[in-house]
């Protein structure tokens, strides 16, 4: 039972063609993506359930400034488009400007993160931080946890410009750019679902 | 420096505690100085640590849970003695502070580090070779769950000696989680073990869903899988699917106790009830993720040691996809009696009866595939015998206590109690050991024992009994479960009779333990030369020399059938030598996986006794892991085809030299079934 | 013009990017100017609401994701079914259950 790990040196994009890596590697992602879904639908249930627990303090509509929530969404939005527009370029050859659409969509999404940090900072000064209610307890973890899942796709968008830079377009790295973008494109559906459930509902 | 940990925190004066401690760590001691001793430590390094194997990374998981199978059994046993003494006013020998750690450890030693390990182990050795595939889709991935794992093992084993384990239930339930109702170290020592192990099991779930969709071989489609691939493949499902949620609701009572959130504390808007309502939205499926392995090992098992197809293939797959579903549809038959209406108990409890209608079909499968067969009664035949029976029972109080007002009556009893032990151990476990006993021989070139694995079934099988009729008995007396003491003096012979039912259980872990010493000793005796280690074989990892190569096959076998190994020795082709043979490409070992759960197992450390900074210093570092990993380009090497030749020609001399035609199917098989 | 890549996804075009955006702040501008104009009764408002947010899932769906009844998509459209199924049951199975114990027990 001794593997030779001395053998001949194997080179990885052509074992990714033969075994079709990148296919399987897509659809684990996918799979990963919908348990990420149902990650989140447990925290949406918990926020639904927790709705109205205000325990005296304040509700959606005394926090929530909804023009400030427009503007992110349309950051978040406008980043999902960029990045689209970064696989393009990919398809097309174009290392340069890969480049260039990851560096946008990386700046409007921590454009995102600023403006969402900045929105946290602000109600827990005020006192409405997540241990002041239930219901502000589930309104910074949803929101929190897909603001935590942005970040790390920025940590990840920052590490792929680097390989882009480095190794160039190789096929492993054009997987991980389809991945990441998949992911992306995620954040911002769950994204819908948050404003739509959160921000607009908790306003009415 | 060193946060909320001081040298307090060990329990010196607990001389249960302390001689666990004290002996384990002298038997870690003596493996050390072993393996040192023989200079095996860059074998275990190269061969074990570093691997990305499947076959090797599912023998350790196996190996972990063989190990935390004492750790939880030592608990049954512990436990089993209190209740046979602690009557009227006797305060037994474990106080309750002790008894309730005992009891949660018990139940999340067994459930998350025995049952999941197990099935994981099993499926990672044997899924790959029954579909006629070289490995898993990820291998890398596949080291990183093993390992993470092993981390959260290894914080339920350090809580042992340094701090206390939870003391709220396997099943942890709000409010008595928060901090002020247990504001020592063991809620949080329980959730991070259930975090790390449960993202281990999510990354094998998305895994083997790609493996077992994407690489298949050629003519294996979806519905000439073997059954137990097909049971593993709804195991997988069932896992993408509910541990997101024991994510979530462990992160939410995390971050209750870390800073101050209120989800489930009994205040400020907090919903105690919510927390069961996640809970067992995952803890549901686990029970049956637990058990669906065991059920595919005994599809497998049966059919083998009855020489016949197993009957009724299509509807067994039917019935396995059935109760994949409605497991996710009756949750809440854990906490009828929390207050629901009758309206949503009525569903649920529903729901859960019609989950016995698919599993009655598997039942009869399995009957119908053993009636006219020509039977050989072997020890895993014996197990799923034994599974059959016994398991019956347990179905049939399930349905009992599925109808809400009769659970009303036994929630929270030792009725209660009996049923999942009589549903868990035999349609968990005994297939674990069935598959354990069945698959050795293929995993290690040798066969077990017989006379041993027997004796151990059978102290299992009758010690099973009087450990866990007793409890009904009590049930329908009305006594509760988890008491460390009580006073009624007629509950107690029952609970004598459990005791002893315990010890014979015991002695059967015994014969397993030399069961084991004893084949290692006789191993060159009982060698399987063959790779087809039990001669009927139907399936094709025993198509695989015993133990495989690496590569598993040298060449991709191409199937027609169900059976398909079975297929080929009647045809004559199971042996035939392929034309010529292809370099082949395997992933390289990486110490990337083991390094990621050592620091996870740092961070989970430095959480539970609040050392910010060495937290603060292993989350960036588990990040710089994955992110070395994946920075690395060279993750493949190539076994040359004339390498390959080799090792192949030294397996068909070693065919020939035990007599099988390498032109036709092995003397042994013959004659040939009597149905299909 | 859609084809698979060697990178094992299904790609997309200028087009489906450029329609897809702007098919998305339609939905958006829609659903948050339905609640900060308070034009509509609050029934009639939650519906637009969660109408906008289902199409404009739908939209990055298929404009962003390439989702099309493709072979190759076959598995992920089927994933995704079971997901959203699954979502279904536990959100709203929760909500069921616990409104049902909230009025009974709280």
């Amino acid at each position: 039972m001794t593997p030779a790990q001395t053998g001949a040196h194997a080179d990885t994009a052509e074992v990714f063609e033969e075994h079709g890596t990148a296919g399987h590697q897509s659809f684990g992602f996918w799979l990963y993506l919908m348990s990420d879904l149902v990650l989140f639908s447990a925290i949406f249930a918990t926020f639904a359930v927790l709705s109205k627990a205000y325990a005296g303090g304040p509700t959606g509509a005394e926090l929530f400034d909804l023009s400030f929530v427009f503007i992110e969404t349309m950051l978040l939005l406008l980043s999902s488009a960029a990045c689209g527009m970064a696989i393009l370029a990919m398809h097309a050859g174009n290392n340069g400007r890969v480049l260039q659409w990851l560096a946008l969509t990386f700046l409007l999404g921590l454009g995102f993160i600023a403006m969402e940090l900045h929105e946290f900072q602000q109600l827990i000064a005020e006192g409405h931080g997540p241990g002041r209610s239930a219901y502000l307890s589930a309104f910074f973890t949803l929101v929190g946890t897909h603001g935590l899942h942005v970040a790390s796709g920025l940590v990840w968008m920052a590490v792929m410009m680097y390989q882009v830079k480095t190794k160039g377009l190789a096929v492993m790295v054009q997987a991980r750019l389809m991945r990441l973008s998949m992911f992306w494109h995620f954040l911002d559906i769950v994204w819908v679902a948050v404003f739509s459930v959160v921000y607009l509902m908790g306003v009415l | 420096m060193f946060g909320k940990l001081s040298l307090s925190e060990i329990h010196y004066q607990d001389p249960i505690v302390m001689t666990a401690v004290v002996a384990s760590m002298l038997l870690g001691l003596v493996i050390l100085a072993l393996i040192t001793y023989y200079g095996k430590w860059s074998y275990l390094w190269k061969e074990w640590l570093t691997s990305v194997d499947h076959k090797r990374i599912g023998v350790m998981y196996i190996l972990l849970a063989l190990v935390l199978l004492l750790r939880g059994f030592s608990d049954a046993m512990m436990m089993r003695g209190q209740q046979a003494m602690a009557v009227a006013g006797a305060q037994g020998f474990l106080p309750p502070e002790h008894y309730n750690q005992i009891f949660t450890a018990h139940g999340t030693i067994m459930i998350i580090f025995v049952a999941m390990p197990f099935l994981s182990g099993l499926i990672n050795i044997i899924v790959p070779p029954q579909i006629g595939a070289r490995d898993v889709a990820f291998p890398y991935l596949n080291a990183v769950s093993l390992w993470l794992t092993m981390a959260g093992a290894m914080l339920a084993m350090v809580s042992l000696g340094i701090g206390e384990f939870s003391k709220a239930g396997w099943s942890g339930y709000a409010p008595l989680t928060q901090l002020q109702y247990s504001p020592g170290s063991g809620v949080d020592y329980w959730l991070w073990a259930l975090q790390l192990s449960g993202l281990g099991s999510l990354l094998t779930a998305v895994n083997f869903i790609v493996t077992i969709f994407s690489m298949r071989c050629p003519g294996m489609k979806l519905m000439r899988m073997p059954i137990f691939t097909w049971n593993a493949l709804c195991t997988v499902i069932l896992i993408l699917f509910s541990f997101p949620v024991l994510t979530v609701v462990l992160a939410m009572v995390t971050l209750d106790r870390y800073i101050g959130t209120h989800f489930f504390s009994n205040d400020m808007g907090g919903n105690m009830m919510m927390y069961a309502n996640l809970f067992w939205i995952w803890g549901h499926p686990e029970v049956y993720i637990v058990v669906l392995p065991s059920f595919g090992i005994f599809s497998e098992v049966v059919a083998t040691f009855s020489r016949k197809r197993l009957f009724g293939y299509t509807s067994m797959v039917w019935a396995t996809a059935a109760i994949t579903v409605l497991s996710f549809c009756v949750w809440v038959h854990h906490f009828f009696t929390m207050g629901a209406g009758p309206d949503v108990n009525f569903v649920f409890g529903l729901a859960t009866m019609v989950i016995a209608i698919p599993t009655g079909v598997k039942i009869f499968n399995w009957l119908f595939t053993m009636y006219r067969g020509r039977i050989r009664f072997t020890t895993p035949m014996l197990w799923s015998m034994g599974f059959i029976s016994t398991f019956a029972v347990g179905g049939m109080t399930g349905v009992l206590l599925a109808a809400p007002p009769a659970d009303f009556v036994f929630h929270n009893s030792l009725f209660l109690v009996a049923h999942f032990h009589n549903v868990l151990i035999p349609g968990a476990l005994f297939g674990y050991l069935a598959g354990y006993t069945y698959w050795f021989p293929k995993v290690f070139g040798f066969s077990l024992v017989e006379s041993w694995g027997k004796g151990a079934f059978w102290c299992w099988l009758i010690g099973f009994y009087f450990a866990f009729i007793p409890l009904y008995v009590l049930g329908f007396m009305g006594m509760p479960r988890r008491m460390v003491f009580y006073d009624n003096p007629a509950w107690q012979i029952w609970l004598v009779i459990a005791a002893l039912g315990t010890l014979l259980v015991a002695v059967g872990v015994l014969c397993h333990i030399i069961q084991l010493y004893v084949s290692i000793r006789r191993r060159h005796e009982n060698r399987d030369l063959t790779g087809d280690a039990w001669e009927d074989g139907r399936t094709l990892e025993w198509a695989t020399a015993s133990p495989p190569p690496e590569y598993n096959f040298a060449a991709i076998p191409v199937v027609d059938d169900i059976d398909a190994f079975d297929e080929m020795k009647e045809k004559g082709t199971a042996y035939v030598r392929p034309e010529h043979y292809d370099d082949i490409h395997m992933p390289k070992n990486t110490a990337s996986g083991l390094v990621n759960g050592v620091l996870c197992f740092f961070f989970g450390f430095a959480m539970v006794w609040h050392i910010w900074w060495l937290a603060m210093a292993s989350l960036p570092a588990i990040v710089a892991t994955i992110i070395l990993r994946a920075a690395d380009d060279d993750i493949f090497y190539t076994i040359p085809a004339a390498e390959v030749q080799k090792r192949e020609d030294e397996r068909y001399r070693q065919l020939a030299a035990a007599g099988v035609s390498l032109s036709g199917s092995t003397p042994a098989t013959l004659p040939t079934d009597q149905e299909k | 013009m859609k084809h698979t890549s060697a990178t094992g996804a299904a790609a997309g075009s200028l087009k489906s990017y450029i329609t897809g955006f702007i098919l998305s702040v339609i939905l958006t501008t829609v659903a948050f100017g339905a609640v900060m104009s308070e034009a509509l009764s609050h029934g009639a408002t939650v519906v637009t609401i969660f109408s906008a947010a289902v199409l404009q899932i739908l939209v990055h769906l298929h404009y962003f994701l390439h989702l099309n009844s493709s072979s190759e998509a076959r598995w992920n459209i089927l994933a995704m079914i079971f997901t959203v199924l699954i979502m279904a049951l536990f959100v709203g199975g929760s909500i069921w259950i616990m409104h049902n114990l909230n009025i009974r027990m709280m």
